[in-house]
């Protein structure tokens, strides 16, 4: 690959993967922070209330982090993939202005209210103003990932004698049948990460204190217990729609649209009839089989078409230029997700059953599994990029540009190098900074703290 | 279609310095308008709920950018490839020093973010005029419409050389320091009490004649190195408004501010800044981003322009998408009216 092109591809992979880290957390929070105020209003129960106080200063400091490095992804369009800005700019002009006019704008607008304005606005402004500040996040990630599902699936437009790009139709752009269940499955992934944190602290509240025994109702260990009791039951819903339907719909639409991608993230090389299912196994892209694969028989048929018998073409037979370029990468994301996925439906669903019976607070080994478990849903999203991201490859818009047709001309591999360099360094200390913040916020909890003299918001 | 969306794009890029300025100015001089803690808060308090929807207006206007003019878009952030970098590490050091400061209520902390707050304020405040010097001296294009631009030059605005810095961006910089520096203060001075307010109002004194005589010069310089400016003033002398608006801004911030009228002060510059915006809008137009070497070569309205039926379609969700974002932006500003109180919630 050329050198350019490469360090141009690092660096939107490298501040991609990065930004999605926050945006996540944030999505995800948001609709747990509305569902905690909620309850709040409807009980008149005021831990709730705390508690979603609680989780807004967590929800602040990742929603900074989300902001500084959302900027740059809005730049790079235009820095490092001009020519890709170029031919699309026609098409995906619409969903990125969309963006900012519909919904940054509502969330930057309402948080400073959310964050700051209980006292003034009252309990219920104020939790207009959370779901102000819930929807325009989740309306971001509609219109962001319109606007990679075109990049995936084009549709709605018509392309010039110089390969420039036009809108004709916003409704198909917007309506992309690609779009649907990509947004509910990223959305989901969001609603995972958020509950797995909530759920996470909550165990980690739990062991701390050791109450295993009694628990004082308004203490840590009591915010404990609430927080397993929103994020497991929250957590399980959106990792059973992850699988199901979204997740399955999604595999049927690659296979459907990008069928070579569909081969590589399968590690299927040979076309089956039936095809096998593989759950572990090395790709050899020397001899072009899977090492010490183990495979269920003709399993992958059956989910991909619901037929037992039925054919799925192998990746060698469909020409080599048209594979993912990173065919070993992509097959791993893909298999890390899935079984990320897998996991957290049972964890989540033996969590529930003990929630249900009572005894999750006590059982020290499954809170300590959740608190562990913390760190995998920001590793399964980030794999199912990879595994988008990289399967597109080697298109920049799927078989209309090449990625190696979208980058800028006049930006040379030396300067992209050095500010991917620039990122890279400047990303690590923002990195050690957030979780030195966030972990204060943890480790100092809901609870008010008489100790701090003025209360902890004012600070 | 094409006019109309460079007349949006432009008013976008004109709320953007006109709201964010006020904020990149209060950073510019925060040091020292704030000498204790509580004073300092009360500066970031009376920025802190509003910092962010003020960028984006910018990045707003960089999205339409895209819908309306593709070209433009993609030619001009790879050209001007390492000075957006810049900014794009600037912003992100302001923006965290502004939100992680007061975390931690600690000496060796909260000093360290007051510097990175200030410093990156300051030099965006340079930064974002020598931009706007850059987009109006022009850059060398190719046949494609492609250039890249070095940083470091010989400071000249003539041949192949040309980068980023020569004496006339860097006039623009410190001019659009001045006049963020003098908004800012107007800004901080309208928010607060006691001795900030004092001298707030001191350092928009300070800064008022310097910033009349920049203008003045930058004016001149601007005629002389952007010959389309002069011609198309001459062909449509109704475009004089613009510039009259901004003196007119400039005297009334000066009167108002001498009258103790801190609200109607601060809008003086609000239509100073606007007037300045609108009249480069104006004097280059139709060129959007005009070439050095040979005005054939430019990128204008026309021939940077994305697809018709897109910009015809984006209108019609454009216009009331921005009703509404106008309509909550009054709304929170209304909420926030008045002087910040130190001790009530928030930074
Ligand atoms: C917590 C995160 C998470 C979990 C547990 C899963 N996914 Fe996922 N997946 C994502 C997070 C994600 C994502 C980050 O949201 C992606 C990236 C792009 C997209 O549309 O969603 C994605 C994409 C994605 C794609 C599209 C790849 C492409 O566009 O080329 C498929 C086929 C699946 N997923 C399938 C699954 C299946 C069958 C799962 C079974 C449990 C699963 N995902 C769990
Ligand atoms: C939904 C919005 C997104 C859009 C519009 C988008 C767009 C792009 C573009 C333009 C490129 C460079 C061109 C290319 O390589 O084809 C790219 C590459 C990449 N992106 Fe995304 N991206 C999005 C989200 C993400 C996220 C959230 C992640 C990570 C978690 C991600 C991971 C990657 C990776 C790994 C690459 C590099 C692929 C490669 O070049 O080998 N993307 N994306
Ligand atoms: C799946 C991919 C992505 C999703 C779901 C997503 C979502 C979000 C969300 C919800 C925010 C609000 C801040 C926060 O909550 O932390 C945000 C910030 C931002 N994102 Fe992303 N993002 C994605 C990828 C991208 C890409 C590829 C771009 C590049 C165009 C981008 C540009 C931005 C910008 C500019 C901001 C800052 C907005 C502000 O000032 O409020 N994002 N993103």
């Amino acid at each position: 690959m050329d050198q350019a092109l490469f360090y141009h591809r690092f660096h939107f992979a490298f501040t991609a993967s990065y930004h999605y880290l926050f945006p996540q957390l944030t999505m995800g929070l948001g609709l747990l922070i509305v569902l905690l105020q909620w309850t709040g209003l409807r009980t008149g129960d005021a831990r709730y209330d705390r508690a979603a106080l609680f989780w807004g200063r967590v929800f602040g400091l990742s929603f900074v982090m989300g902001v500084v490095t959302g900027i740059p992804m809005e730049f790079q369009f235009g820095t490092n993939w001009a020519r890709f800005s170029e031919a699309t700019g026609g098409v995906i002009g619409q969903t990125l202005a969309m963006e900012g006019v519909f919904a940054f704008f509502l969330e930057s607008s309402f948080l400073a209210l959310f964050l700051f304005g209980r006292k003034k606005l009252g309990p219920k402004a104020h939790f207009g103003a959370a779901v102000a500040v819930w929807v325009g996040s989740w309306i971001s990630g509609y219109f962001i990932v319109a606007t990679n599902a075109f990049m995936q699936h084009p549709v709605g437009y018509t392309m010039d004698a110089q390969g420039h790009m036009a809108l004709s139709s916003l409704p198909a752009l917007l309506t992309n049948p690609w779009l649907v269940w990509q947004y509910i499955h990223t959305m989901s992934g969001a609603v995972i990460t958020g509950s797995f944190t909530v759920a996470a602290v909550g165990a980690y509240y739990l062991l701390r204190d050791d109450s295993l025994g009694e628990i004082d109702p308004g203490s840590r260990s009591d915010y404990g217990r609430l927080f397993l009791r929103v994020g497991v039951p929250v957590g399980l819903i959106a990792s059973v729609i992850m699988a199901f339907p979204t997740g399955d719909r999604q595999a049927a639409h690659v296979a459907e649209y990008q069928p070579p991608t569909f081969a590589a993230m399968e590690g299927l090389f040979e076309t089956g009839e039936p095809a096998g299912l593989v759950l572990i196994g090395q790709p050899d892209m020397g001899r072009l089989h899977l090492d010490n694969p183990l495979e269920v028989p003709a399993a992958l048929s059956f989910l991909t078409y619901h037929r037992w018998s039925a054919r799925v073409q192998g990746l060698t037979s469909f020409p080599e230029e048209d594979w993912p370029d990173n065919v070993p990468l992509l097959y791993y994301a893909y298999h890390i997700m899935v079984g990320l996925g897998t996991i957290f439906i049972a964890v989540l669903a033996l969590s529930a059953f003990m929630l249900w019976r009572r005894r999750l607070s006590r059982a020290k080994p499954a809170l300590w599994l959740i608190m562990l478990l913390a760190p995998f849903p920001f590793i399964a999203n980030t794999m199912g990029w990879m595994t988008a991201e990289l399967g597109r490859q080697p298109w920049n818009v799927w078989g209309v540009l090449r990625t190696a047709e979208g980058t800028s001309n006049t930006v040379s591999a030396g300067n992209a190098l050095f500010s991917l360099l620039g990122f890279m360094g400047m990303y690590l200390v923002l990195g050690i900074l957030f979780l030195f913040l966030a972990q204060r916020e943890i480790a100092h909890g809901p609870v008010p703290d008489v100790s701090h003299g003025v209360g902890h918001e004012e600070v | 279609m094409a006019s109309i969306w460079f007349w949006l794009v432009a008013a976008l890029l004109t709320m953007y310095v006109v709201l964010d300025g006020f904020d990149l100015g209060a950073g510019a001089i925060y040091p020292f308008v704030g000498k204790s803690d509580g004073e300092r808060r009360a500066v970031l308090k009376s920025i802190g709920p509003v910092w962010d929807a003020n960028e984006v207006w910018l990045l707003t206007a960089g999205g339409s950018l895209v819908l309306a003019f593709p070209k433009l878009y993609a030619s001009s952030f790879s050209g001007f490839y390492l000075p957006l970098m810049a900014v794009l590490w600037l912003l992100i050091l302001r923006a965290v020093a502004l939100e992680f400061r007061n975390h931690l209520n600690d000496v060796v902390w909260r000093p360290f973010w007051d510097v990175v707050f200030w410093g990156a304020s300051l030099v965006l405040t340079i930064f974002l005029g020598a931009a706007l010097g850059n987009v109006v001296r022009g850059v060398p294009l190719d046949t494609n419409g492609y250039f890249f631009s070095p940083l470091w030059t010989n400071f000249t605005t003539q041949g192949e050389r040309i980068g980023i810095l020569d004496w006339f961006t860097v006039t623009v910089g410190v001019t659009s320091m001045l006049a963020l520096v003098h908004h800012g203060a107007l800004w901080v001075a309208l928010k607060t009490t006691g001795p900030v307010n004092e001298r707030a109002k001191k350092a928009a004194a300070w800064t008022w004649p310097f910033l009349l005589a920049a203008v003045a010069l930058v004016t001149v310089l601007t005629f002389h190195i952007q010959s389309h400016v002069p011609r198309r003033l001459a062909a449509q002398p109704l475009g004089y408004v613009f510039p009259l608006l901004a003196l007119g801004g400039l005297a009334v911030s000066l009167w108002m501010r001498r009258r103790g009228r801190e609200l109607y002060a601060f809008l003086g510059s609000v239509t100073f800044l606007a007037g300045m915006l609108l009249s480069v809008s104006f004097g280059l137009y139709p060129m959007v981003l005009p070439a050095t070497n040979g005005a054939a070569a430019s990128l204008t309205v026309s021939n940077a322009m994305g697809p018709e039926h897109g910009m015809r379609v984006a209108f019609f969700w454009w216009i009331p998408g921005m009703v509404l974002v106008t309509a909550y932006t009054a709304f929170i500003y209304q909420n926030m009216r008045g002087k910040v109180d130190v001790e009530g919630e928030g930074y």
